[in-house]
């Protein structure tokens, strides 16, 4: 049996989304800008995505921008802006705890002249909304933040975030990477001051290669992928017919009794910590406040994300602990699965302050609403018979 | 230009005197195993004790190069072009046109139509300028009724293509093109190019080793350098879960893949190692670990050889390279074993194992960072000078548990078969 505890890596696809797309691929086929009836056909369904989109951010459905993924929606967001919005200057801001796809076009846009603020976390991950006002500035044409960091689940308070910007320049735009947000939180764009929003199909159980940008329709933004001009010359290439219905799908499914679905997750989030605090030399990252009561944990544990729980596990490598509980069948991540095929130590923990032995020992558990107590318990089990046995055998 | 055949070199198998069949016979099949895998249809043959590679559909030059390129026992491969007899003047036009195709030279008299070259530029050391390029015509007469005799087609060839080509000279001794013509019954072969070939001896002319594989730069090298002495491969891997990864495992089964290229088929020995490296571990002192294990892994890997019809073991280690290396560490390993133990990089240095590494390909995949989780297992100061004795009575703490370890890691054995 396979317990599978990496939803933040990628989820599995929901049966219906699966079987939708395999119907357009077999019979729906068209290529959406053909004139002919099996184009209208095929381009019917991303209409329909799009409006199942603007819906569900309650936005407009012409907002809707389809890419291949969340991280090329985090690239045209930034670059697209960035060579858009020049004129009214050059500075950027972003986190420190950003994803790559974040991180590295900001990079970028500093080899072209733009300049970069990374802002610091605080304890728990999140950005110090002081900090944010002190680095605006009167050139600051756009800022970047995660709605829920992927390594370690923090939550920002993106609504108080995108006010204290709007209210120091309505021009400066607010990019949100929603990867790991959408589906897990209720976002709502206009009323949080986000002017661009990326989402990612395959982590809300879509398929791959497929992802959102909303893009407030009042801002300036360039391509950055040039073609044939489909969807508005925003961003050319035959649209990806059977991953946006999926995707649009699988948004749609995840949204039935949503918030229902989401206080499950948190339920279930607040009993793994609980557990697993009661385990040696254990400790959970980015929960504020725990205390040991219940009733304290649930309301700490509801300040941030509902599926992601990071643990360090002192005295063991996060990699033997990974391959220990994945011959149980038990798949987790260390750290940020994006960051895992690389030594580099992961920026986030750092930012928060974790050990510096523990930081080749953390690793990530992530959830879906698929996710059950069982698996939970059976997956506490496999850690309760592993760690007093892989403590046998560290570096002496 | 288009080849039609490859004629095929062979230095070192000539000289085997009675046996010389069974090496021919060993070539002909590692070259028809290496073709198998190149788009085209091709026949490999001998004929008047040469070989020949027969291209008998479309086929794409450089795949076909690179594949015989890694046969054993080859030492050059020649690119042929076919031409039929139609007299001596249509040969002689026929030369023209290949040695200004193959040689970017060009002719002054238009005699023959050479406006067409579709020929892809190999002649590296030989530029178009260059106004000194000699020659000598080497005519070889198999079809004994061609009106000229050899002697005469090289002197009258000669002068064609000195009439063709003012700035070319002849060079009886050591000419820059060796131009071949060969004139066999059914039509008449062209050559001058030789591209080198690995050399060595073809796989199976030389029995079969066990390879110690373990995911470095240096295991990869060793089988390919005995394997080009014309032994077969197998190879073990011992594996370590949870301290190795599945994509450790995988570097290893992906580097055997390399290595078949040239050694042909290797039967792959995973061996999960982790209870024997914890008993180690848990009961013998940890500047012996490295050795200690590695004793055992001898000892396990000469019961597969033994039992897989292998003659040997092979390891890629290099004097002084690592701990484990020094000439005592080496008797201590070596102890156990009572096979040949081969060790081709014995005297190499790590820059020239990372040179031939890189020659074979396997470099790249070497140096994949995922085998760092059994660093856990190494002692800070590991014994560079092991006193065998010492290492015989700490491996006595073992005696109760080590023999059902080793029947249980021997029963793991899983045999990946990689071509």
């Amino acid at each position: 049996m396979t317990i599978y505890l990496d939803n933040s890596a990628t989820t599995r696809c929901f049966d219906e989304v699966r079987e939708l797309m395999s119907d357009i691929m077999d019979r729906h086929y068209g290529n959406p800008s053909s004139m002919h009836m099996a184009g209208v056909e095929a381009e019917k369904y991303i209409k329909n995505a799009a409006d199942t989109f603007a819906k569900l951010l309650k936005v407009n459905a012409k907002e809707i921008l389809f890419t291949s993924g969340g991280t090329e929606s985090d690239n045209m967001a930034l670059i697209g802006c960035a060579r858009a919005n020049q004129r009214a200057g050059k500075h950027i801001i972003t986190t420190k705890i950003e994803h790559p796809a974040v991180l590295e076009p900001c990079a970028y846009l500093e080899k072209e002249g733009f300049e970069v603020t990374y802002l610091d976390v605080d304890e728990k991950g999140c950005v110090r909304p002081d900090d944010l006002r002190a680095a605006l500035r009167d050139d600051t044409i756009l800022v970047s933040i995660m709605y829920v960091n992927n390594e370690i689940g923090s939550l920002q308070p993106i609504a108080e975030l995108g006010s204290i910007i709007k209210e120091h320049n309505p021009g400066t735009l607010f990019h949100v990477d929603a990867v790991q947000g959408f589906g897990k939180v209720r976002i709502n764009p206009k009323r949080e001051h986000i002017d661009l929003l990326s989402v990612s199909g395959h982590k809300i159980h879509g398929p791959k290669g497929i992802g959102v940008l909303y893009i407030n329709d009042k801002i300036k933004i360039q391509p950055v992928i040039f073609g044939g001009g489909q969807q508005r010359g925003l961003r050319s290439g035959t649209e990806n017919v059977p991953g946006i219905a999926g995707m649009a799908k699988a948004a749609e499914l995840l949204y039935d009794d949503f918030d229902k679905k989401i206080d499950k997750l948190y339920e279930l989030k607040t009993y793994f910590i609980g557990e697993l605090m009661q385990l040696d030399g254990v400790s959970v990252n980015g929960i504020p406040d725990i205390s040991d009561t219940a009733d304290n944990l649930y309301e700490a544990v509801r300040t941030t994300a509902p599926h992601i729980v990071s643990a360090s596990v002192e005295e063991i490598r996060a990699e033997v602990l990974l391959h220990a509980l994945e011959d149980k069948g038990i798949y987790v991540s260390s750290g940020s699965a994006c960051a895992s095929n690389k030594p580099a130590i992961s920026a986030t923990l750092k930012a928060i302050g974790v050990k510096r032995e523990l930081l080749d020992s953390t690793i990530r558990f992530s959830m879906s609403v698929e996710t059950t107590r069982d698996e939970i318990d059976t997956a506490l089990e496999a850690l309760r018979e592993l760690l007093p046995h892989l403590r046998r055998f560290t570096r002496r | 230009m288009t080849y039609t055949s490859f004629l095929i070199k062979y230095a070192e198998i000539a000289i085997k005197g009675k046996n010389r069949y069974v090496f021919e016979d060993a070539l002909i099949k590692q070259m028809r195993y290496a073709l198998k895998k190149v788009e085209g249809e091709f026949e490999v043959s001998k004929t008047q004790g040469r070989v020949h590679v027969e291209c008998l559909s479309e086929y794409d030059y450089d795949e076909v190069v690179e594949a015989l390129s890694r046969v054993f026992g080859i030492t050059g491969i020649c690119p042929v072009v076919h031409v039929k007899d139609e007299g001596f003047d249509k040969l002689a036009e026929d030369v023209i046109r290949y040695l200004e195709d193959e040689y970017k030279v060009k002719p002054i008299c238009s005699g023959a139509d050479i406006s067409e070259s579709t020929g892809k530029d190999i002649s590296e050391n030989i530029g178009e300028n260059d106004k000194k390029l000699t020659f000598k015509v080497n005519c070889r007469r198999a079809r004994k009724n061609y009106p000229m005799d050899s002697q005469e087609v090289n002197m009258a060839m000669g002068e064609r293509i000195l009439d063709a080509f003012p700035d070319m000279k002849v060079d009886v001794h050591n000419p820059e093109v060796l131009l071949t013509i060969e004139i066999r019954d059914e039509c008449i072969y062209i050559y001058s190019k030789v591209i080198p070939g690995p050399g060595g001896m073809p796989v199976g002319t030389g029995g079969k080793a066990m390879l110690l594989l373990s995911g470095g730069i240096d295991s990869p090298v060793a089988g390919y350098m005995i394997a080009k002495r014309g032994v077969k491969l197998d190879a073990v891997y011992f594996h370590a879960p949870p301290y190795t990864s599945e994509r450790a495992k995988q570097k290893v089964v992906d580097l055997a893949r390399l290595v078949a290229r040239y050694s042909g088929p290797i039967h792959l020995h995973v061996i999960n190692f982790t209870d024997i490296q914890l008993e180690i571990y848990e009961k013998c002192p940890h500047d012996e670990l490295t050795i200690i294990m590695r004793r055992y892994m001898m000892r396990i890997a000469e019961h597969i050889a033994g039992e897989s019809e292998c003659l040997g073991l092979i390891t890629g280690e290099s004097l002084g390279q690592v701990a484990s290396q020094t000439m005592q560490s080496l008797a201590a390993t070596n102890e156990v074993c009572t096979m040949p133990v081969y060790r081709p990089l014995i005297g190499f240095d790590k820059n020239e194992i990372i040179k031939i590494s890189e020659k074979i390909d396997t470099y790249e995949t070497s140096i994949l960072p995922f085998e760092d989780c059994c660093t856990i297992f190494v002692a800070k100061h590991p014994v560079t000078k092991p006193n065998v004795n010492i290492i015989k009575r700490s491996e006595t703490r073992l005696t109760e548990t080590i023999d059902e370890l080793f029947r249980k890691a021997i029963e793991t054995d899983e045999v990946i078969v990689v071509s």
